[in-house]
């Protein structure tokens, strides 16, 4: 009872949090409301019995991420969002560009819809066949990453290199 | 009610007091120290030798007017330092200070000394106190001055910069033990060497203690890395605009992350509560583990009265360019020797 009391808890502010990151028109309320979903988030994760999960969700993207998101938009000091600015001439708001998110909009519903459907055809999730210590166990989380899922870490850890050299590039001053 | 329930409660109480006292008390000894050093008495006034200096501080500052500057974010301005304080708690609560015990036979079976014992605790002090910043970030942006900015600027990017280090340092100790939860790790710390050394993780890590200690001075943001506060350059830094109460929160979120910082060193480090053989025996292992935290402490205030503030871009360049390969080379060398000894 009282851990579906707490699910609904989290799960709600995860929701309303997740809506307002959008609805804000102060980046940095935006920033914050982000946060708030992600601890919402690992919240969650610890009543899946996952608590490694969760305290890596805190620590990357709660504690790391969003602080460099935080320190660009107080570097930038982006101004509150122009109602004004977002009128009808803005190119974004063209016909044919509105239709074509619309659809992209409904392609995400089917999809969404169609994989909630199939929740219960999935396989057994990794922590039901490693006994009583579950997903908790680091041990048994290190193992499934990196020997079943070895390639799909790898290919993971070359794609933030490349992003991150990219970066770099893109930020670097030619010298004079 | 069931008697050990609330021997646990009574222990979360107690470490809640113990942390609250702790930062009045680092006020006390700081200025005591600091007076030391500069070869004066420090406060003396109040109560005997100036003992009850906090308590005069935390009145006066109870006193004072509440002040919010006209252009401030309204609920960012409040909810900042609440944040500080907030992570500044939470952080020590999955950090054991005593061995299993009694309580002198009280109890049938014995209990933990500590508010709680997860077995992900080395990484949920991580990750509280890496949120910590927030609040200093929060404070610097929301007061609307550009030197509260500034320092909230520096806060964040000395964070990011230095909490790689503080990780990665943290990881060779937790290979070393094979256990991410504080209590094991410090349990792997029992005995001794060739009957004298103690089998302390200091010995095996000396260079990975020392990035610690480093870390947690830049993570704390004490001198010489007080870079968020720097008075020459910024007034005050992120709390330039603070008053009253609200800036009260800000020192002792401060002072309290300072003795969480001493007491995980203890622990990954300095054997925790193990050392002293005649006090284990008597059920008093917590005293061992508070001499170490205060012996880390008062290094600590040595430092940042001894020590001279770095510069800024020093500052930056060291933690990537020093102190996160150092970790690094620390951590895979950490990793091939246990896996050649234990593997």
């Amino acid at each position: 009872m009282a851990e579906t009391v707490v699910f609904y808890l989290l799960a709600g502010t995860a929701i309303v949090a997740s809506a307002l990151v959008i609805g804000q028109r102060n980046p940095m309320y935006s920033v914050l409301m982000l946060i708030a979903s992600f601890a919402a988030l690992a919240g969650l994760y610890i009543q899946l019995d996952a608590p490694f999960v969760a305290v890596a969700q805190i620590i990357i993207y709660a504690g790391a991420i969003m602080v460099l998101f935080l320190f660009v938009v107080m570097l930038l000091n982006a101004p509150q969002e122009d109602a004004a600015e977002w009128d009808q001439s803005h190119p974004l708001r063209r016909p044919g560009i509105a239709r074509f998110g619309a659809a992209l909009a409904a392609v995400l519903i089917l999809q969404l819809s169609w994989a909630l459907m199939r929740i219960s055809e999935l396989e057994a999730p990794v922590g039901s066949q490693a006994g009583p210590a579950g997903v908790s166990s680091v041990r048994e989380l290190g193992r499934v990453l990196f020997e079943r899922h070895g390639f799909a870490f790898e290919a993971t850890s070359v794609l933030i290199l490349v992003a991150m050299v990219g970066a770099v590039v893109l930020a670097r001053r030619e010298e004079p | 009610m069931d008697l050990r329930l609330g021997v646990q409660l009574g222990i979360i109480g107690l470490t809640f007091f113990m942390l609250i006292n702790a930062s009045a008390l680092l006020v006390l000894a700081e200025r005591k120290i600091m007076g030391f050093m500069q070869q004066r008495y420090g406060p003396y006034l109040v109560g005997p030798h100036g003992l009850l200096q906090p308590l005069a501080d935390i009145l006066k500052l109870l006193m004072k007017e509440e002040l919010r500057p006209k252009g401030a974010d309204r609920w960012l301005f409040t909810l900042a330092p609440i944040l500080s304080v907030t992570a500044a708690f939470a952080a020590f609560a999955t950090v054991p200070w005593g061995a299993e015990t009694t309580l002198f036979g009280l109890l049938e079976t014995p209990v933990k000394l500590g508010a709680s014992d997860v077995n992900v605790g080395v990484l949920v002090v991580f990750a509280i106190t890496s949120m910590g910043v927030y609040g200093i970030v929060l404070a610097g942006w929301a007061s609307n001055s550009k030197y509260s900015l500034m320092g909230g600027l520096r806060a964040s990017a000395q964070m990011i910069s230095y909490e790689l280090a503080y990780a990665t340092s943290l990881a060779a100790v937790v290979l070393l033990a094979g256990s991410l939860s504080l209590r094991e790790v410090v349990d792997g710390q029992s005995g001794t060497w060739l009957g004298f050394i103690p089998r302390w993780y200091v010995f095996l890590q000396p260079l990975g203690f020392i990035i610690y200690v480093i870390a947690g001075v830049a993570e704390t943001n004490r001198a010489p890395f007080d870079f968020p506060e720097a008075e020459q350059e910024l007034v005050a830094g992120y709390n330039t605009e603070y008053s009253s109460v609200r800036f009260a929160l800000f020192p002792q979120a401060e002072y309290i992350n300072m003795a969480t910082m001493s007491a995980v060193a203890t622990d990954l480090y300095l054997g925790g509560w193990h050392g002293i053989p005649f006090l284990d025996a008597y059920g008093l292992s917590w005293v061992t583990f508070l001499l170490k935290v205060g012996i880390i402490l008062f290094t600590y205030i040595w430092v940042r009265w001894t020590v001279p503030r770095y510069r800024y871009d020093q500052l930056m360049g060291f933690g990537w360019k020093i102190l996160f390969p150092a970790s690094v080379i620390n951590l895979v060398i950490t990793a091939a020797l246990v896996l050649y000894f234990n593997g």
